[in-house]
């Protein structure tokens, strides 16, 4: 399968099969006006399948939220159709108004304009705790 | 502006110093009484909780400071949809210092990121309660003598019982602690205080449904009620609820020097007769919680002028 080498834009690269279409809905990338890629499980020699996700145009992306669903995912960035820059993402420190707190017990869920805080409290197991509550994300 | 949510925002030094200041308070009551005059403290009881809040007004009182405040969340404006944030920042237009209840776990947080005076955590839902830590601790220091070395039995509702993971947070911190852990398989404590905490620093422990076959190891036994408002389910309470109860033939292997602490107020988890032992402790924690509550008070309201 073919998709066409893009001009300006994005190329969220490395993604973990089947975490493409949860990264799409959670940066928004639906209400782009601009062409918008997505390739499920693209043979890779590192990771067996991947996704990747192609963005044509120039966009503002959140990497803490890329880094916070796929800390393995890349991210190229192309601007006439030359690769300008090449990153990997951590994990984010802390995650601001990116996921909301489930425990209903939590203040966040009654004040429903409080900000969403999430603190990184075990890196290794990748464990995210409300700010409020500490309750696991 | 410093305020304690957590007993971790609190070093092993500053708890130290704490407990110096509710001894001498103790030794020396004269000394203290005005020390807090035209020092108001406002007690925000968003949940009902009649000694957590006498506690604390008896101790601003006994400093020579006066109190405001509220005891349940119907009579104020949170009533009519207004925001932790926007009344704490009313009431620092009018006390010095906050004392906060609320059934939603965070909320004391929340309103320390908003205030501008000092907030004392006073219980948020099943989450942290400082403060009964800090009587705990100076219990413990009174009682024992010290904080290293110790083996602590802790029994009851491990899963919902702040007051428990709180203690095990501050204990974790010193030498030579043995948890011994005894519950049923629906109240253990939670894995992530297990792995985070007691695990993270090394510490032993044991995990039991027999408080008997380990009464005889205990240094400190913290017995917990199982608490109906942290349940969704009755049925489930009910079934739980008289899973454990101390009674005096219970402690026959118990060291001699063994104390019993509770939180307090119990159902019957302890019986009565259990009052009459040497060894239990729990009215002695309710008046070490307005001493540590009085040393934190000053602590606060003095950093707050520095």
């Amino acid at each position: 399968m073919n998709i066409d080498s893009i001009t300006n834009g994005i190329v969220i690269d490395h993604i973990t099969a089947g975490s493409g279409m949860v990264l799409y809905e959670l940066l928004g990338l639906a209400t782009l006006e601009c062409p918008v890629a997505i390739i499920k499980n693209v043979g890779s020699k590192k990771l067996g399948k991947k996704d990747i996700i192609k963005i044509d145009g120039e966009t503002e992306i959140d990497f803490d939220l890329i880094g916070y669903v796929d800390p393995k995912a890349t991210v190229n960035v192309i601007k006439n159709g030359e690769l300008v820059s090449k990153r990997s993402i951590d994990m984010p420190e802390k995650l601001v108004n990116v996921i909301k707190c489930k425990n209903p017990r939590c203040i966040s869920s009654t004040e429903q304009e409080l900000t969403q805080v999430f603190k990184l409290t075990d890196k290794e197991n990748k464990v995210y705790r409300c700010l409020y509550c500490e309750s696991k994300a | 502006m410093r305020s304690v949510i957590d007993i971790l925002d609190l070093t092993t030094q500053e708890i130290d110093s704490l407990i110096s200041t509710a001894e001498d308070i103790i030794e020396n009551p004269d000394k203290y009484a005005h020390k807090c005059e035209r020092k108001k403290l406002a007690t925000l009881f968003f949940e009902p909780s009649t000694r957590t809040r006498l506690s604390f007004e008896s101790a601003m009182y006994e400093l020579g400071g006066q109190v405001i405040g509220f005891s349940s969340a119907s009579s104020t404006s949170a009533s009519k949809g207004e925001s932790v944030a926007d009344t704490v920042q009313v009431i620092s237009c009018y006390a010095d210092i906050i004392a906060m209840r609320h059934p939603k776990e965070g909320a004391p947080l929340v309103a320390a990121m908003n205030a501008s005076i000092p907030v004392i955590n006073a219980g948020d839902g099943g989450h942290n309660h400082p403060t009964q830590t800090l009587a705990d601790l100076l219990t413990i220091k009174r009682e024992k003598g010290r904080f290293n070395n110790l083996t602590i039995g802790f029994c009851g509702d491990l899963k919902f019982g702040r007051t428990v993971h709180s203690l095990i947070n501050a204990m974790a911190r010193y030498e030579g602690i043995k948890f011994v852990l005894i519950s049923p398989e629906e109240l253990k404590l939670p894995g992530y205080v297990k792995k985070d905490v007691i695990e993270k620093n090394n510490i032993e422990y044991v995990q039991t449904t027999s408080l008997e076959e380990v009464m005889s190891e205990l240094d400190v036994l913290y017995m917990t009620r199982v608490q109906q408002e942290r349940f969704f389910n009755e049925e489930d309470y009910l079934r739980l609820r008289d899973s454990y109860i101390l009674e005096p033939s219970k402690l026959k292997d118990a060291k001699e020097d063994m104390i019993i602490m509770h939180p307090l107020p119990r159902v019957n988890e302890i019986s009565v007769a259990v009052d009459k032992d040497k060894r239990a402790c729990y009215f002695k924690q309710v008046l070490n919680g307005k001493y540590m509550r009085m040393a934190l008070i000053l602590k606060l309201l003095e950093e707050a002028q520095a």
